[in-house]
């Protein structure tokens, strides 16, 4: 297995993007991390994206897309796994570069969801859970995470404001990133205010319907310096699931997929949790960060929120998350958002992150989840 | 939702019947094809009694053609299985951990004013 290395990196603003399609944003993030990387001509294209049939009317994603962007003589093809599409498109082109299949790959993510009203977008989203089991009922995306979380306040002792740490930290953060969806600060006073969705969740524990993409080039570890002076190393990358029904699992307050996941991507890199410098989790939700936090191993069960009360998960904390915004601020484009996730750490790791720069940040962990914790997919990247 | 597919899930919606394992005896709900637990295929049907608990509750207010309006729990029926369908006859507020619980058949969803209607379980506080 040849290692890899990550050369070029480009993202599109997170927004509603009335006017642009999602062939436009697909094309515009691929071609600019061609020329992060200065490369002219790639081996394969992998696309990570899950709704573009439901709300784009358009599958066959990787020969349209390269088509668009004028990349001839490749390999394509679409990854779909749920909300963890592009980190599990990373994860394909990962595997053609260190099994020797390619030399330099494109990995894109991309999401167009704002043709469409909510109804219908959420109705796409929830096809991530099990139809027999749980969408026939009536069921929302929204509603699943409602169901841990009330069971964890429940468990726990935990009080709904005990997340809003989370939300407050997200937002400070993406005030600087111009890719950010919403770059506006939440208060503690505005978090608890906020209108009910499905109840304990509210406005402010979810992340935004949105349009994006974001793309990264990589090639292996001995060719990066052809390419750019400062390669980051794919040090682990891996995938894993667990039971899709919610109620068909063993313990509901443990995302056990997370927890294989990361245990897998540990154990490749050699790290552990407390290597970790910053970590960027699937914050779609913020019962979602704290059961991460805690299958990751960074914190005990049910103590996930304690990070957030005693400013650990701040930009000059113990453990930064979220530091260009997560899902919450920066938005969640969904096929798009793990390579965003990976683009914000690399932006991190290369000290490249204005006023968000991490001090002494050489491990950087992402984590990208589909269906409620179901498929997991976790990089962790080194310079 | 189209009619064979609702014909084929007719038992799990109307009997709440699921299957168990015939090696290692672990239930499941709705119906599997291996056994999670042991990969056997040796699984049978078995009709669950219908009764339980609250486990977890939401309110389920996103008003849509296609998710409900009222509440969804996940409820631990009295076989050890826990289950996910919506909560009939009771109000939000009224709902908590540990409520005792009886299925009903209820309709579920309906597909406009010319398409399916789909009945199956919800349930219920019991009623001493």
């Amino acid at each position: 297995m040849r290692e890899v290395a990550i050369v070029g990196i480009g993202q599109t603003p997170v927004r509603e993007h009335w006017d642009r399609s999602l062939k436009q944003l697909a094309v515009d993030s691929i071609l600019s991390a061609m020329a992060d990387a200065k490369v002219e001509k790639v081996d394969a294209l992998y696309v990570g994206n899950m709704l573009s049939y439901e709300l784009a009317g358009q599958e066959n994603l990787g020969a349209v897309i390269a088509d668009q962007a004028g990349l001839y003589d490749i390999e394509v093809s679409k990854i779909e796994a749920a909300c963890a599409s592009g980190a599990a498109a990373l994860r394909a082109g990962i595997i053609a570069v260190a099994g020797g299949a390619q030399e330099v790959v494109v990995c894109c993510g991309v999401e167009k969801m704002t043709d469409f009203l909510t109804d219908t977008v959420s109705q796409g989203l929830a096809t991530a859970a099990d139809w027999e089991a749980e969408t026939l009922h009536g069921v929302t995306f929204c509603g699943l995470n409602a169901l841990l979380m009330q069971r964890y306040m429940y468990e726990y002792k935990v009080k709904h404001e005990d997340f809003a740490g989370f939300v407050v930290n997200a937002h400070q953060n993406g005030i600087s990133n111009e890719m950010a969806m919403y770059r506006n600060p939440i208060t503690f006073e505005q978090y608890n205010k906020a209108v009910e969705v499905t109840a304990p969740i509210t406005l402010l524990d979810s992340c935004p319907i949105c349009d994006g993409s974001a793309s990264v080039v990589i090639c292996p570890l001995e060719r990066a310096k052809e390419f750019t002076d400062k390669p980051v190393k794919i040090t682990g990358s891996s995938c894993a699931y667990e039971r899709v029904a919610v109620a068909a699992r063993k313990d509901i307050l443990f995302f056990e997929g997370v927890y294989k996941s990361a245990q897998k991507a540990y154990q490749q890199a050699g790290r552990g949790p407390k290597d970790i410098n910053i970590f960027e989790p699937h914050d779609a939700f913020t019962i979602i960060t704290a059961l991460s936090l805690e299958a990751c191993g960074f914190a005990e069960k049910g103590k996930a929120v304690n990070l957030a009360r005693e400013g650990k998960i701040s930009l000059g904390g113990e453990l930064p998350i979220t530091t260009m915004g997560g899902l919450k601020s920066r938005g969640h484009p969904v096929g798009g958002t793990g390579i965003y996730q990976v683009i914000e750490v690399v932006q991190q790791l290369k000290g490249q992150a204005g006023k968000n720069q991490v001090k002494d940040c050489s491990v950087g962990m992402t984590q990208s989840i589909g269906g409620a914790g179901t498929v997991v997919v976790t990089h962790i990247l080194e310079v | 939702m189209h009619i064979p597919q609702y014909h084929r899930l007719k038992k799990q919606l109307y009997r709440l019947e699921g299957n168990v394992c015939r090696e290692c005896s672990h239930k499941f709900f709705p119906a599997r094809i291996v056994c999670p637990d042991c990969k056997s295929r040796q699984l049978e049907p078995f009709q669950f009694s219908g009764r339980g608990e609250i486990y977890s509750f939401t309110r389920g207010t996103l008003k849509s053609h296609y998710a409900q309006e009222g509440p969804i729990a996940l409820i631990k029926l009295e076989e050890g299985v826990t289950i996910l369908s919506q909560l009939t006859d009771v109000d939000y507020d009224q709902i908590s951990f540990g409520m005792k619980v009886e299925m009903v058949i209820r309709k579920i969803r309906e597909y406009g004013p010319n398409g399916l209607l789909i009945y199956g379980h919800k349930f219920r506080p019991i009623l001493n």
